[in-house]
């Protein structure tokens, strides 16, 4: 570690704007050298730790749980709820972090661990001691090329400053972190894939049940799998109290989250807002964020939650941060990525876009989402290429349905007099990548039908001459 | 008093009209909308399938893990929380689940998994070789959409690869359920087939350079539910809808794999595994599934041969008997019975045996009968407390003081790795060559021949060990880990585990194909006669007037091939009974030409003891007769008819006389297709033996000699597609001791025994014990038979630079 304090307090960090709002994630984000342990102890760094070093492991426990710490990796279930989900008394058991922060949109994982990688890192061990943990796998998506830097170097750092190891700060909690780099794989931010992955094996789902992680996970043991923001979280909260924390936000999504925004906004970049109560319209423009659409336009769609979750209308804007609400609106909050589309977009080729991304990334292992996916796009890139055929809209749908039975979300529009089909879909695959492929057709097609139908080959019928037949042959030239 | 004794009488003190007490494993689910009875830990397609639903699959497989990969088994289950879409193949059965595999949801899915198979399949059913008996294709059929709307052009690849020697991949054909990966992986143990690439282009592939030469590669054809897999002797031979099937039992090792036997215009095309419970579990070894083609083989014996001046001759089968019962009337009264030895017996079927065990002892008279050809272990292996395949796969200890398993007995080493894989058994190895199942192996001992009794003594003493054999179960498996020595070490080796251990089972690891039920129904010496080592070094000396083979072939399976050699040419008169003209037979004044597997019925005994049906399938080739007609119609000649019409009467006659084949007769086999257990021979000889082996001279190495799968067997080097899987035969040596020994790896040089000496490649070996030379037997190139002297406690050699 040869950079020195230097206490220079940047404007904002690259992709992060700050504001004056709660920051619990993102408090040390300013700072050049955010990253280094000598700034991380300056800034209160490791006293959530100290602090859960002198309670009861199921104190603490207790604390999260109290706290309703949300997941922040998609699905949003409360992480003090999934650590008490393990069998009892069958060890080791592990905790697996997952950095393969990889859903479209999403940028917001690779900021903390490039920025506060000691933050992380303390989470976990409060994770493990909570949990009763034996050794933690800290997997880092393959192209994170400077997280993987920061983090190694942090974890360095944090082993020689005895904060990782054994009898950590002179206590009997022991705990090693190992880190892994992913190789490049969208699926295998899914947690049995990661785990998969982790065990040097293909990349591929397995399914729950049986193979529920926090009962047979990693190497056949009991095993949490969290989100780095989820586990960033716990140094505050181990500071500040479950109090604290609930008093921000809602009841049912206390605390804060990192949004990522993408897209036609002013001003794109991650953003730490208070959950449950900051509405998609605070965020898109809202001057304290993204400031609103580029050059003025207007909003066509945004995606509220990465690149396979539905997508929402201008109807939505007013919806607040908060799972349940969104999820009944016909879309999900998913992994904090919002991707705004204003009035220029041309949309088919927007939901080609995604679709040939998840169609790309399937691993092949459930039929419908390694053939489904790649007819989808085969359908859509014809379609887009101004190729496609009537038949060819009912045709995306069909396919669709082979991969998600049934009623598919979507969001209410007013404009097409549609009402919202809520969350959560049917799918006849393992995990969501299928499903993914088809969420950006079926929105698109859906929200936008006349996008669609406006590419598509127009067959002109000829019409039938009204000259006698005979006339005809004479015209031919009497052959 | 036992425990079961207890539950006896409790239960009688009862009273009578009590409901039987609800069974623990009984677990009651709804399958659409009938209640049914499932078990514990069932998972839902097997339970529904055991109550007559069966559920469309492609990838489950009910012996290997499930994957949930092809969805095609998808189904609607209801644990409370209203209908959730779940796959068969990995839910297990839960109290008051409601299962639905016929709602409108369940029919949109397999119709949805169908069209999207299919898409990119190529639809080449006319000339694929699994047409008709596709489940791609029968699945389509019953639950499939009837059109497909996909008009995109399909995924090319080239077609077909060749993955292996034996096997040929379709990528364009394949539906990636991951059967033959997980095959490879899970079951074989050989993970060379591996899926690459993701989504779309995921394709199976070897990894460069590195083919699927798997022993088990053709099961992945079995169970491929397409026509992606093919193997090379039955690629474009005939359609499903030509063959013509029986079951059968494989005789090419002693394990008695149950396999369906196909033909096409009286042509033996293809064998199947057929799912045994207690034996196989549908696997076959590749050398047994090919090798059917020897039997097709144009260099078949076709017709009896008769030596003239002109050397071996053609002949009627009249003419051949009589000449044959004539050499054995002369040898009768050149030198009694006591100079005819028969050896052999062991290829055949029970019935073969049992006729020429009637005709050599009870006709002929001569007590010298001997199935096994000095490559085994005492047939008093077989009276000691048998233990099944079950109970070796089931036991909580196995060890093994047996040749490799994977090359001798291969589908046994499946069952055996199983049973490790799956946390049921440990593995205690003695081996004087690591192989196939050391990995597998809780601990593994390698031995110096003739050092195996201390080694099992020191790892008896081993409180570890100790502790582990004291844990449950013990099974031993017991066989002839190396040609060039004696017996005597492994039996007293044998023994020493059995005084610490007396509840332990005893698998009697002997390998050729009915050489348990040959030794069983009387292929052995009456008290006087002699061995077949005996038996040849009586020959050798000229004491022998008549040696007669029953598809015996002592130059190549005589460890000894000196001694074979000099036997042969010593003894007076040599009638031999064979498929083929072997280096041995070709030795004979009288050849009878003897009909094949496939081409004749009867029983096979594997080396549990264990009883199946062979069957015919073909005719013989040419006008070759069973072994036990052949005995019959010479019994007639020699004036004592044994009278057997048909092969059935020869099973009843072995039911009626031979006491531990009681009751397995034709009738009680066709109620029982797994076969019966014969009971364990009583007494049948003591195994007694003290070894003699000294310490090895510092300057010399320990020769160990074992075979491969493939070998110069004539099954093998008569069938095409096998017989260039056979290594030549190279000294295999530790690397060290190839510096101690001053030669270089790949160079010929020159190993010496007492016994004789041969010029051979050295090969590093790191599996290889050090002090000890490893050399396959039976192979192409130096024979190091030459090597070994029968008599000899160990084989001590020396390597020399030419």
């Amino acid at each position: 570690m040869s950079e020195s304090l230097t206490g220079t307090i940047m404007p904002h960090a690259p992709g992060f704007i700050a504001g004056d709002r709660p920051r619990i994630v993102t408090s040390r984000f300013e700072y050049e050298d955010s990253y280094t342990l000598e700034r991380y102890l300056a800034t209160d760094g490791y006293s959530g730790l100290r602090a859960c070093l002198t309670r009861a492991a199921a104190d603490v426990h207790n604390e999260v749980k109290t706290a309703t710490v949300l997941g922040r990796g998609g699905a949003g279930f409360p992480a003090g709820v999934k650590w008490g989900l393990t069998p009892q008394g069958k060890f080791p058991r592990y905790l697996v972090v997952n950095g393969d922060e990889s859903e479209p949109g999403t940028y917001k994982d690779r900021l903390l661990m490039e920025r506060d990688p000691h933050q992380l890192i303390e989470g976990c061990l409060i994770a493990c001691y909570a949990a009763g943990l034996s050794q933690c796998f800290l997997y880092i998506r393959g192209e994170m090329a400077l997280a993987q830097e920061r983090v190694a170097t942090a974890l360095n750092d944090a082993y020689a400053a005895g904060y990782v190891g054994t009898n950590i700060l002179g206590s009997n909690f022991s705990v090693d972190i190992v880190l892994h780099w992913g190789a490049g794989a969208y699926v295998v931010g899914e947690e049995t894939a990661l785990i998969e992955s982790l065990e040097g094996n293909r990349g591929m789902p397995r399914l729950k049940p049986p193979f529920f992680p926090a009962a047979i996970g990693l190497y056949g043991q009991p095993t949490i799998v969290n989100n780095v923001e989820t586990l960033a979280n716990l140094p505050w909260l181990l500071v500040n109290g479950a109090a604290a924390y609930t008093a921000i936000g809602t009841e049912s999504s206390p605390g804060t989250r990192m949004v990522a925004v993408s897209g036609h906004v002013r001003r794109p970049g991650v953003y730490e807002i208070v959950n449950g109560t900051t509405t998609f319209r605070d965020l898109v423009y809202g001057n304290e964020f993204c400031g609103g659409i580029r050059n003025g336009n207007e909003l066509k769609a945004f995606v509220p939650g990465g690149g396979s979750a539905p997508w929402f209308l201008p109807d939505q804007l007013d919806l607040p941060f908060e799972g349940k609400l969104v999820g009944a609106a016909g879309s999900m909050l998913g992994s904090g990525a919002i991707m705004v589309m204003d009035d220029t977009t041309d949309i088919p080729a927007a939901a080609l876009t995604l679709t040939r991304f998840y169609a790309h990334e399937s691993c092949g292992k459930c039929t419908p989402c390694r053939e489904g996916g790649t007819w989808l796009e085969r359908i859509l890139s014809r379609i887009v290429a101004g190729n496609g055929t009537d038949a060819d809209l009912d045709q995306l749908l069909e396919v669709g349905e082979s991969i998600c039975p049934g009623s598919f979300p979507h969001a209410a529009s007013e404009r097409l007099g549609l009402t919202a089909v809520p969350f959560p879909y049917k799918m006849t695959t393992i995990c969501f990548v299928g499903p993914s492929a088809f969420a950006p057709i079926h929105s698109a097609l859906t929200l936008f039908r006349d996008e669609f139908i406006a590419k598509i080959v127009k067959r002109t019928l000829i019409p039938v001459t009204a000259a006698p037949i005979a006339a005809a042959s004479a015209a031919g030239g009497g052959q | 008093m036992t425990l079961s004794d207890t539950a006896t009488e409790s239960a009688a003190e009862s009273p009578a009209d009590d409901a039987p007490p609800p069974d623990p494993n009984a677990v009651s689910v709804t399958l659409n909308g009938t209640t049914i009875i499932a078990r514990k830990g069932e998972l839902v397609i097997a339970a529904a399938e055991r109550h007559g639903e069966y559920i469309p699959r492609f990838c489950y497989h009910d012996r290997m893990n499930p994957v949930g990969m092809c969805r095609m088994c998808l189904v609607e289950v209801d644990s409370g929380r209203g209908p959730q879409i779940t796959v068969s193949c990995m839910v297990t059965v839960a109290p008051d689940m409601k299962i639905d595999t016929e709602s409108a949801t369940v029919k949109r899915m397999q119709e949805g998994v169908l069209e999207l198979l299919l898409a990119n399949h190529p639809l080449d059913c006319p000339v694929c070789d699994k047409g008709g008996e596709c489940p791609l294709q029968d699945q389509t059929l019953a639950y499939g959409p009837g059109e497909s709307r996909f008009v995109e052009e399909k995924r090319h690849y080239e077609k077909p690869v060749p993955i292996s020697d034996l096997v040929f991949l379709d990528r364009e054909r394949c539906i990636l359920c991951d059967r033959c990966t997980r095959f490879a992986d899970e079951v074989a143990g050989d993970a060379m087939i591996q899926f690459t690439s993701r989504g779309n282009n995921t394709q199976i592939a070897t990894f460069p350079n590195e083919p699927f030469s798997s022993y088990f590669s053709g099961n992945t054809v079995q169970i491929c539910p397409v026509g992606a897999l093919t193997a090379q002797p039955y690629r474009f031979k005939a359609r499903p809808w030509d063959l013509e099937q029986t079951e059968s039992t494989c005789t090419t090792c002693a394990v008695g794999c149950r396999t369906v036997v196909q033909s096409s215009r009286n042509e033996l095309l293809r064998y199947q595994g057929v799912d045994s419970d207690p034996v196989n579990w549908g696997w076959l070894c590749d050398r047994g599934r090919f090798n059917f083609e020897a039997i097709n083989s144009d260099s078949r014996l076709a017709e009896p041969l008769v030596r003239t001046a002109d050397g071996l001759v053609p002949t009627s089968w009249n003419a051949a008997l009589s000449a044959a019962a004539t050499l054995i009337t002369d040898a009768l009264a050149a030198g009694g019975a006591e100079r005819i030895g028969v050896l052999g017996g062991a290829r055949g079927t029970n019935e073969d045996a049992f006729a020429w065990a009637r005709l050599a002892h009870d006709v002929i008279g001569s007590p010298n009968v001997y199935a096994q050809l000095g490559d085994g272990l005492p047939a008093g292996v077989l009276g000691l407390n048998r233990a099944t395949i079950d109970d070796v796969a089931s036991a909580t200890t196995i060890v093994l003081l047996a040749p490799d398993l994977k090359e001798e007995l291969p589908v046994l080493y499946l069952r055996v790795r199983d049973a490790v894989q799956n946390k049921r058994s440990k593995v205690i190895e003695f081996t004087p060559k690591p192989g196939g199942l050391t990995g597998q192996a809780w601990r593994s001992f390698g031995y110096e021949p003739g050092t195996q009794v201390g080694t099992v003594q020191q790892a008896l003493a081993d409180p570890v060990i100790a502790a582990q054999l004291a844990k449950g179960t013990v099974a031993i498996v017991a066989g002839r880990a190396n040609l060039a020595e004696t017996t005597a070490a492994t039996v007293q080796a044998l023994q020493a585990l059995l005084a610490a251990l007396p509840d332990a089972k005893v698998l009697p690891a002997f390998r050729r194909g009915n050489v348990v039920g040959a030794l069983q129904l009387g292929m052995r010496p009456r008290p006087g006669g002699l061995d077949s080592r005996s038996t040849l070094m009586a020959a050798a000396d000229g004491k022998i007037e008549c040696l007669i083979l029953v598809g015996c072939d002592p130059l190549a399976d005589f460890p000894d091939t000196d001694l074979a050699r000099r036997a042969l040419a010593g003894a007076r008169r040599i009638v031999a009974v064979d498929t083929f003209l072997t280096e041995s037979s070709k030795h004979a004044h009288v050849v009878l030409a003897a009909a094949a597997y496939g081409e004749k019925s009867g029983t096979t005994t594997n080396l549990e003891g264990r009883v199946t049906t062979v069957s015919q399938q073909v005719t013989p080739h040419g006008t070759s007769r069973p072994d036990w007609m052949i005995a019959t119609a010479l019994s007639k000649l020699l004036g004592s008819d044994l009278g057997f019409t048909s092969v059935g009467e020869v099973t009843s006659a072995a039911a009626r006389t031979v006491a531990t084949y009681a009751g397995i007769t034709t009738e009680a086999l066709a109620q029982s297709p797994d076969g019966i257990v014969a009971e364990v021979p009583a007494g049948i000889d003591p195994i007694n033996a003290v070894s003699s082996a000294v310490g090895r001279n510092s300057y010399d190495f320990r020769l160990v000699a074992s075979r491969k799968l493939y070998d110069q067997a004539v099954g093998t080097a008569m069938s095409p597609s096998l017989a260039h899987l056979a290594v030549a035969a190279t000294a295999h040596v530790h690397p060290l001791d190839i510096e101690r020994a001053g030669v270089h790896v790949g160079s010929d040089v020159k190993l010496s025994s007492p016994k004789g000496s041969i010029i051979i490649r050295v090969e590093a070996d790191e599996t290889v014990v050090r002090g000890t030379v490893w050399v396959p037997f039976n192979q192409a190139g130096a024979n190091v038979g030459e090597l070994i002297d029968c008599t000899a406690v160990v084989t001590d050699l020396r390597i020399e630079n030419l």
